[in-house]
């Protein structure tokens, strides 16, 4: 079978505003959905200064763990207007807002579960390739307890995925570098 | 609650992981915005479950037919030379990615984007704005009219050049997948000096490279420039039941 050598990445550089600017693209689930929630954070740079030119980009299951898409057997339907997927930039102060559902158990296809997660891209100036980490949630403690990813990362280090609850929603920061630095995945 | 379920095993596509030596890496000390921006710490391998081999089913209604013509916009025509980009989306095992979106953005002929933090002295074109998106077709397919974009200067090193690019970014069929690059045009003489081109692997670099494509030029019209972009292809790695002997 035919093997072919995949692209190189590039970084989006400082004008990505112009390529991939969507109205709306923040919302995960139109405004005034029952139950959404706002999954909000900072994107730090290794001298601890807000990234204000980056592009947060968002993956998700929906409540129930499904995902509208032909590799999920299952498929979702039962949240009309959810699309799994949200995007935002962090001009002008390095915050990224998404307001989503947030995601249900979702089975690791081993017979066993993974916790409520959300699959996070990070693009910016200074940055060859996206980076890759996943929002977890502080209030599902049980869930996180079981999930063999999050189990598989030392215990201070696991933190920096957990999202804590606010008065709308989530919350969880993002460290490119330094003694916080996140933990990011190669997938 | 059936989505809360394990539901015991599924059967997911495996995607490939890319040889370092093949990717562009984070840390590039050349290209000093990454001093401060790119991870330090080696990244974790997240397994490839259901998130990672799915994605946004996105597209058609954000792509209409006008957004693959950068060349008209804000009510007249843009300056520059007239060129058609055009190629396909395919995987690492060759087969096309259809319906897949495709978003660019560039700068105009002068070099210049129509953004607040450029604002080096090259006009702007009035019928320019630098964006385009459009899905391919159902053979991985995808075109564009738009105008060679010129080079641009930066502030990385002394008298620092952009080669003339256009940005791209892809999602293909998995999370997987995800893309963002940049489109070179053959035998830029700038390529030495610039540190986003000479951070990708040399044996990759030919890959960020299109091609002059006579064959698609159209006489008094447009010249044209093909490039094709592979996406991550699946693991093929053999699962051990599979080793019978045949190694052809
Ligand atoms: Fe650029």
């Amino acid at each position: 079978m035919t093997r072919l050598q995949p692209t190189p990445s590039a970084t989006v550089g400082p004008y990505l505003a112009i390529g991939l600017t969507w109205e709306g693209g923040e919302f995960v689930v139109p405004p005034g959905t029952p139950g959404a929630v706002w999954l909000r954070g900072t994107v730090f740079d290794g001298n601890g200064d807000p990234v204000s030119d980056a592009m947060v980009e968002t993956w998700q299951a929906d409540p129930d763990g499904r995902f509208d898409h032909p590799d999920d057997p299952r498929g979702s339907a039962r949240y009309p207007g959810f699309t799994g997927f949200g995007r935002a930039q962090t001009v002008p102060d390095g915050d990224y807002a998404i307001c989503t559902l947030k995601p249900g158990r979702v089975p690791d296809g081993e017979g066993g579960l993974q916790a409520p997660h959300v699959d996070v891209s990070v693009f910016a100036r200074g940055l060859l390739d996206r980076v890759v980490t996943r929002v977890y949630f502080a209030d599902e403690a049980e869930a996180n307890a079981e999930d063999v990813v999050l189990q598989g990362l030392p215990e201070d280090r696991r933190q920096t995925l957990i999202a804590t609850p606010t008065d709308d929603g989530y919350r969880l920061d993002l460290y490119l570098q330094g003694d916080r630095e996140t933990v990011f995945f190669a997938v | 609650m059936t989505g809360t379920t394990s539901g015991g095993r599924l059967d997911l596509p495996r995607y490939a992981r890319t040889d370092a030596a093949l990717r562009t890496p984070l840390s590039y000390s050349d290209y000093r915005s990454t001093g401060l921006r790119a991870p330090l710490r080696t990244p974790v391998d997240l397994p490839h479950r259901l998130t990672e081999v799915t994605r946004p089913l996105l597209g058609e209604d954000r792509v209409r037919p006008e957004d693959a013509d950068l060349t008209r916009r804000l009510g007249g025509e843009a300056v520059g030379q007239r060129i058609i980009v055009h190629g396909r989306v395919l995987d690492g095992d060759g087969r096309p990615v259809p319906h897949t979106l495709v978003e660019v953005w560039q700068a105009n002929a002068a070099g210049r984007y129509r953004h607040v933090v450029d604002n080096w002295p090259a006009p702007l074109d009035p019928h320019f704005d630098g964006l385009g998106r459009v899905m391919t077709d159902d053979q991985g397919r995808y075109e564009f009219l738009t105008i060679r974009p010129g080079a641009y200067p930066w502030r990385n090193h002394d008298n620092a050049w952009r080669p003339a690019h256009i940005h791209f970014s892809l999602f293909g069929r998995a999370f997987t997948q995800r893309l963002v690059t940049q489109m070179y045009f053959p035998d830029d003489p700038l390529f030495f000096q610039d540190p986003i081109f000479t951070s990708i692997p040399e044996a990759a670099r030919p890959l960020a490279i299109s091609r002059f494509d006579y064959e698609r030029t159209v006489d008094h019209w447009a010249l044209a420039y093909e490039w094709d972009i592979v996406l991550r292809g699946s693991d093929q790695t053999p699962f051990e039941t599979e080793d019978d002997g045949d190694v052809a």
